[in-house]
C-alpha cells in the first residue's frame, strides 16, 4: 500500500511539475482571491488581523476544490482510467498517493496565501508563524476529504459543479476548526483542542478514504 | 486427444448500465494463443464485450469465466491484472514522457525498468523516449499503447479498434507484432469495424448486432 501511495504521488506531482498549473494558475488566483477579499471588507477592516483567518481560509476553500477537480483531471481519459485499472494497482495506495499529492500541492499554496495574509492583510507574523503547524494539518486533512468526495463526485468525469454541494458538509467543521486555531494562534490562546479536533479529523478521513476508495473507483 | 484451452467461456452474458442492455445474452467460447476479430456496427457492443472480458464492467446476468476467473464470483481486480488494454483513446499520462510512462507502469507492477529501452525499440519509438505523450502523433501514441502492453506481457490482449487512426506502414506492424504475440502463446481480442484487411494471421471474426453475436466464422 505504501509502495502504490509513493508511486501515485510522485507521479501526480511530477504532471503537476511538468503542466505549471499550479504555478500559474493555482498561486496567482490564490493571490488575486485574497486581495478580492480584502477589497471586499474595505480599507478599515481588510488591514483588521481578526479577518486574517477566515479570509485565509475562505481562499484555501476555493483552492482546494480547484485542485480537487484538478487531481481527478490528471487521471486522463476513459482510456487511461482503464489501462490504469489493469494495473491492478491497490485502491488504498491510490488513494493515499492522491491524497498526499494534494496535500503536498496545499502546503505549498497554503504557505504562500499565508505570506500573503500576512503582507496584504497585515496579519500578525509571528501569530501566524504559530498557525502554520495546525494550518498544515487542516490542509492534510482537506487533502484526505477531498481526494474522497473528489472521487464520489465522479472521478473528474462527472459534474464539476457537484463537488462543492458534496464536499460542504466535510469541509465545514475543518474550515471551522482552522480559523479557531489561526485566532487563537493570533490572539494568544490555547491551540491544543484544536490540534486534536484537526488530527482526529485526518486520522478519521485517511481511514475512511482506505476502506473505501476502491468501492467509490469500482462505482 | 485434449480439448484446446479456453481462455474466454460465456454463457448468456448480459450487461446492464442504468438498465440499458449493452450485451443482450452472449455465448462464445474462445481458444487460448488465437487471434479473435469482434466485428460489428457502432453499438453493437464490441467495446462492451471487450471491458467485460477485462472485468471491468460487471456481468449483470448470464456466467462467464474469463482467464479461469468467474465473472460472477471471481476478483475482478485479479482479473484485470491478467489482460492488457489498448484503446481507441490514449491509454497513458499524456503530461508525462513516454519513458516515464512506462516507468510508472513497469513500477506498478514490480517489474525491473531496464526492460523499457528494449520495448521502446521494439515498438520504433527509441528515439521519442523523453517526448510528453501529448507530443505524439496519432500513430506514435498507439505505438505508445504496444510499449505498454510488450512491457506487462499479459494473458489476454484486448484492444479495441487498434487500427483507427494508424497507416499502411502502422497497420502491418501491429498484424505483426500481433503475430508474435500469438505465437508466444497469449491470446489476441480486437474489435475492428471490420474484417481484418491481412488473412495471414487467420483470425477467427465474430460479428456482433445489437449486443448479441450474428456470426463466428474461422
Amino acid at each position: 500500500m505504501i509502495r502504490t501511495a509513493l508511486l501515485v504521488a510522485g507521479k501526480d506531482l511530477r504532471i503537476e511539475r511538468r503542466s505549471r498549473v499550479l504555478l500559474w494558475q493555482v498561486l496567482p488566483f490564490g493571490v488575486m482571491a485574497l486581495v478580492l477579499s480584502g477589497l471586499a471588507l474595505g480599507p478599515a477592516h481588510a488591514g483588521n488581523s481578526s479577518a486574517g483567518p477566515g479570509l485565509f481560509y475562505l481562499v484555501m476553500l476555493l483552492v482546494t476544490l480547484l485542485m480537487i477537480n484538478r487531481s481527478q483531471v490528471i487521471e486522463g481519459s476513459s482510456g487511461t482510467r482503464t489501462s490504469v485499472a489493469t494495473l491492478g494497482l491497490d485502491p488504498a495506495g491510490v488513494f493515499l498517493g492522491k491524497a498526499l499529492a494534494l496535500a503536498v500541492e496545499l502546503w505549498i499554496t497554503g504557505v504562500v496565501v499565508l505570506a500573503g495574509a500576512v503582507l496584504l492583510l497585515h496579519t500578525a507574523l509571528v501569530g501566524s508563524a504559530e498557525a502554520l503547524p495546525s494550518v498544515l494539518v487542516i490542509l492534510a486533512a482537506l487533502a484526505a476529504a477531498g481526494t474522497l468526495y473528489g472521487a464520489l463526485s465522479g472521478g473528474g468525469q462527472g459534474p464539476a459543479t457537484l463537488l462543492p454541494v458534496l464536499s460542504f458538509p466535510a469541509f465545514a467543521p475543518l474550515l471551522i476548526a482552522g480559523e479557531r486555531s489561526y485566532s487563537d494562534a493570533l490572539h494568544g490562546g490555547s491551540l491544543w483542542q484544536w490540534w486534536l479536533i484537526s488530527l482526529v479529523a485526518l486520522v478519521a478521513y485517511l481511514g475512511i478514504g482506505i476502506l473505501l476508495y476502491g468501492v467509490l473507483e469500482e462505482s | 486427444m485434449s480439448s484446446p484451452t479456453l481462455v474466454v467461456e460465456l454463457s448468456d452474458a448480459v450487461v446492464l448500465v442504468d438498465g440499458f442492455p449493452l450485451l443482450s445474452g452472449v455465448t462464445l467460447e474462445l481458444e487460448t494463443g488465437t487471434l479473435n476479430v469482434v466485428t460489428g456496427a457502432n453499438g453493437a457492443g464490441k467495446t462492451s464485450l471487450l471491458r467485460l472480458l477485462g472485468g471491468l464492467v460487471a456481468l449483470s446476468s448470464g456466467s462467464g469465466v474469463v482467464s479461469g476467473v468467474d465473472l460472477r464470483t471471481g476478483d475482478r481486480r485479479d482479473l484485470r491484472r491478467r489482460v492488457g488494454w489498448l484503446g481507441h483513446e490514449g491509454s497513458f499520462y499524456d503530461d508525462l514522457s513516454a519513458k516515464e510512462n512506462l516507468t510508472f507502469a513497469a513500477k506498478a507492477l514490480g517489474r525491473p525498468t531496464d526492460e523499457i529501452a528494449r520495448v521502446l525499440d521494439r515498438v520504433g519509438l527509441s528515439s521519442r523516449t523523453d517526448t510528453p505523450a501529448k507530443r505524439l502523433s496519432a500513430g506514435q501514441r498507439r505505438r505508445l499503447g504496444l510499449a505498454w502492453l510488450l512491457l506487462r506481457r499479459p494473458e489476454t490482449w484486448l484492444l479495441d479498434e487498434p487500427y483507427a487512426t494508424l497507416d499502411d506502414e502502422g497497420r502491418t506492424f501491429f498484424d505483426e507484432l500481433i503475430g508474435d504475440v500469438i505465437r508466444s502463446g497469449a491470446s489476441v481480442i480486437v474489435s475492428a469495424h471490420d474484417p481484418l484487411r491481412s488473412n495471414a494471421l487467420s483470425p477467427r471474426t465474430i460479428t456482433l448486432a445489437g449486443g448479441l453475436v450474428v456470426s463466428d466464422r474461422s
